[in-house]
């Protein structure tokens, strides 16, 4: 049964003899609308492919006259890692070059190693914070995150948890499971009290700190086993020799396995292209670190780098007003870290993780 | 090498219903390339993926996929290994259905990702492969080296129908055992890939690779029915009824198990309500007032115990009427449990406690729906193909040589001598 059959209208059915038409719907008035649709389809399939591959080539063309030429062999460029100091030199310089034109100044990338018996550890004493975030905000002007009117392109790598004091009352006693059920549950359950991991942690009160809470920041914790170290297919994240964990954001493929691994929620994902205004760009960048990032990137803390291989203290401990951070070599047993670590009462977040983090927190 | 053009000649040839049907995919597909490109120049913040829940739709999807693609073993299990004379003569369109379902899941993989542009950092020493340490790793190696086992397998087995030879047995069947044991592997490291996070506690739990496992075995066959019984209807292959009986009894099995999971996993996250279970009770009840996926839960749920019992019941399942209807309960419950209720609670609350919900995006509904089209798209055509060379309607030589049987082939008659 061949509906199709119209050899008059159709030079070729006679070669497709051995290929008889698959439906049972036989519909001989349609024959003729068959023949031609078949053709037509193939030539609206046809146009229609290769107006897209033209619209897709003429745009992937199309892009900034000055980014454009750099931008080639830096989609080139392999792992920071695996590069000879040359071929280092070479990508800091592309980078250089790219950023100066971007940002109308000039920006320096730069690329210092870490240095020889540096083991980078922080502390944060959870009984001085105030919660004034200014912590956060000067990290992100110092670290050239995207900043924008859409939440997604609004990343701050600083969360500050606020922890409430907790209202255990005499009217809530009874207020629980009844007894004869086996199951009891006391009134005051489910009343907040400190670290409450369930909420959400976005507070704007008229002043800080607020009377009935106190408050935690979180960023990443540079652990010594960084689960999202092992995760990552293309190893771009990786733990350097002086212990800060980095991601070579022109080698991360955006797969967000490491924000998946991360017990701390330290990573952001670049969802948007990078919002960032020249004039507030810090152009005093490292490879590694607060260099301006692409869209589809994973970036997070990474105690500035730019600084802290400088001899300088990261933009949060600077910036605190209240002296609850401190950071320091874990290796010399006279920087402030360490001192903190052998006097004060010091803790580590989710240890049971594993992780060994290097951020610690203590209170005195 | 005429199998190429012969091959074409025919896919491309069909009736009125065979062209809407594949006009009206490749429209859903154009709206997927549309998507692809907005998501390669805007970002995926034209989806709606946050810092927070950062693997949506795209990633559910493909979780999914490789479960349907794993199932394609339900058919070549049996066929080889005891060999049902029934699924022996269809085991070439469950690989055709396993390559499709592979090709999908690289699709959502694609969208999915980040930079799909940096694919190639992860082919080894151009760029780096993270082995042993990712699972990422593993399971891009398991999906790959599945979609190739499945190549090899189906369309060698399709050239030899095709050129009226007989099946080098040697080459053959060890590569048919591989692929029978790499189908398992491909949806435990899939599985592994969620359940060896230890930040995410809905997650980490030793179950989660037998419930994948048991999942793809139930919702892979129930495709695959829907798919044959469309065949039985629309092209002149008939399947045979046991084969599709025995696809009923596999579904009914697995879903029975994965339904005893879920049901483990419940009574054990909520008995003590740990913070852990906050993932779960969020799916199952709302968290702080958010409520979205409540309904989704409740209604996968309730599709997956009718489907049981209705697979439970040997007049229902024999009943080719109600057996659709069977199928697409089963499937879409556990595509829902699975993909959405299994892959966005996992990131409610963060790591940290921060609850927040995941909105899709319209782009990202359509991109989805996009990608499903096109991965049908080259489903069809693949099952198309193969049904042309079982029937003998594609075969070397033209009107001109043998029409070859598919029951009676050489070919069946030296598997079964074994």
């Amino acid at each position: 049964m061949t509906p199709n059959e119209n050899p008059a209208a159709d030079p070729d059915q006679e070669r497709s003899s051995e290929c008889p038409a698959q439906a049972a719907s036989a519909e001989p008035l349609a024959a003729a609308k068959t023949t031609t649709s078949r053709r037509d389809f193939l030539k609206a399939g046809g146009m229609l492919s290769l107006s897209s591959l033209m619209g897709t080539g003429a745009l992937m063309a199309q892009s900034d006259d000055a980014r454009a030429a750099i931008e080639w062999a830096e989609h080139f460029q392999g792992n920071y890692r695996l590069m000879t100091p040359k071929e280092k030199a070479e990508a800091r310089a592309r980078l250089e070059k790219r950023y100066s034109a971007e940002y109308a100044k000039k920006v320096t990338v730069d690329g210092t190693e870490a240095q020889p018996n540096v083991l980078m550890g922080y502390a944060l004493n959870v009984r001085k914070c105030i919660g004034c975030r200014r912590c956060v905000k000067a990290c992100v002007a110092e670290n050239n995150q995207s900043r924008g009117p859409d939440a997604g392109q609004r990343i701050e790598w600083i969360q500050v948890l606020k922890m409430e004091r907790g209202e255990f009352s005499k009217e809530k006693m009874n207020q629980g499971y009844p007894e004869g059920l086996g199951i009891q549950v006391g009134g005051n359950a489910y009343s907040p009290a400190g670290a409450v991991l369930e909420g959400q942690y976005h507070y704007e009160p008229a002043a800080v700190p607020e009377k009935d809470a106190t408050y935690m920041p979180i960023a990443c914790m540079q652990c010594e086993k960084p689960p999202c170290v092992k995760v990552c297919p293309v190893r771009t994240t990786y733990r350097e020799p002086d212990g800060v964990v980095v991601i070579d954001y022109n080698w991360c493929i955006g797969c967000r396995m490491c924000m998946g691994a991360c017990p701390y929620w330290a990573r952001r994902f670049n969802v948007a292209n990078p919002v960032l205004p020249k004039e507030e760009m810090n152009p005093v960048t490292h490879y590694l670190g607060n260099r301006p990032r692409m869209r589809g990137v994973v970036e997070k803390c990474h105690w500035c780098l730019q600084r802290t291989r400088q001899g300088r203290y990261p933009a949060c401990v600077e910036v605190c007003p209240v002296g609850a951070r401190k950071f320091g070599n874990l290796l010399d047993p006279e920087s402030e870290v360490s001192l903190i670590l052998a006097r004060k009462n010091v803790f580590r977040l989710k240890a049971e993780m594993n992780t060994f983090p290097k951020f610690f927190y203590f209170y005195d | 090498m005429s199998f190429a053009p012969d091959y074409f000649r025919y896919i491309l040839k069909g009736s009125m219903k065979f062209y809407a049907w594949m006009g009206f995919l490749a429209i859903l597909s154009a709206i997927a390339l549309y998507g692809f490109y907005l998501q390669n120049t805007e970002g995926l913040i034209v989806t709606g993926l946050t810092s927070q829940i950062h693997d949506g739709l795209y990633f559910a999807n493909l979780v999914f996929l490789v479960g349907v693609a794993a199932g394609a073993v339900t058919i070549v299990f049996p066929a080889y290994v005891h060999h049902h004379k029934a699924m022996h003569e269809v085991t070439v369109l469950g690989e055709m259905l396993a390559i499709s379902a592979v090709i999908m899941v690289m699709l959502f993989v694609f969208a999915h990702m980040g930079r799909p542009d940096r694919l190639w950092h992860m082919l080894p020493y151009i760029g780096i492969y993270n082995l042993p340490g990712s699972m990422l790793g593993w399971d891009v190696l398991v999906l790959t080296g599945y979609l190739l086992l499945n190549f090899v397998c189906g369309f060698y087995f399709l050239y030899v129908k095709y050129s009226g030879g007989t099946i080098n047995k040697k080459f053959f069947m060890p590569l048919i055992y591989i692929s029978i044991v790499w189908a398992l592997s491909i949806h435990t490291v899939t599985a592994f890939l969620i359940s060896t996070l230890a930040a995410r506690p809905m997650w980490f739990h030793s179950v989660m690779p037998i419930r994948f496992i048991v999942t793809a075995f139930a919702a892979g066959p129930c495709l695959i029915i829907l798919a044959f019984l469309t065949i039985r209807k629309n092209t002149k292959l008939w399947i045979q009824d046991e084969a599709i009986n025995l696809l009923s009894l596999i579904i009914t099995w697995c879903l029975g198990i994965a339904l005893f999971l879920t049901l483990s996993e419940v009574v054990v996250e909520l008995y003590a309500r740990t913070e852990h279970a906050n993932g779960l009770y969020y799916l199952m009840f709302g968290l702080h007032g958010l409520t979205k996926l409540v309904p989704w839960f409740w209604g996968s749920l309730i599709a997956m115990i009718v489907a049981f019992v209705m697979f439970l019941i040997p007049s229902v399942r024999t009943n080719y009427k109600l057996l659709p209807i069977a199928s697409v309960l089963g499937f879409g419950g556990i595509w829902v449990e699975k993909g959405m209720g299994l892959v966005v609670p996992g990131f409610i609350p963060t790591p940290i406690g921060e609850v927040t919900e995941y909105y899709p995006t319209m782009i990202e509904i359509m991109m989805t729906i996009g990608l499903w089209a096109l991965g049908f798209f080259i489903l069809t055509i693949l099952l198309k193909g193969a049904i042309g060379i079982l029937l003998g309607e594609v075969r070397y030589g033209g009107a001109a040589a043998k029409p070859i049987d598919v029951a009676s082939s050489g070919k069946t008659a030296a598997y079964e001598s074994r």
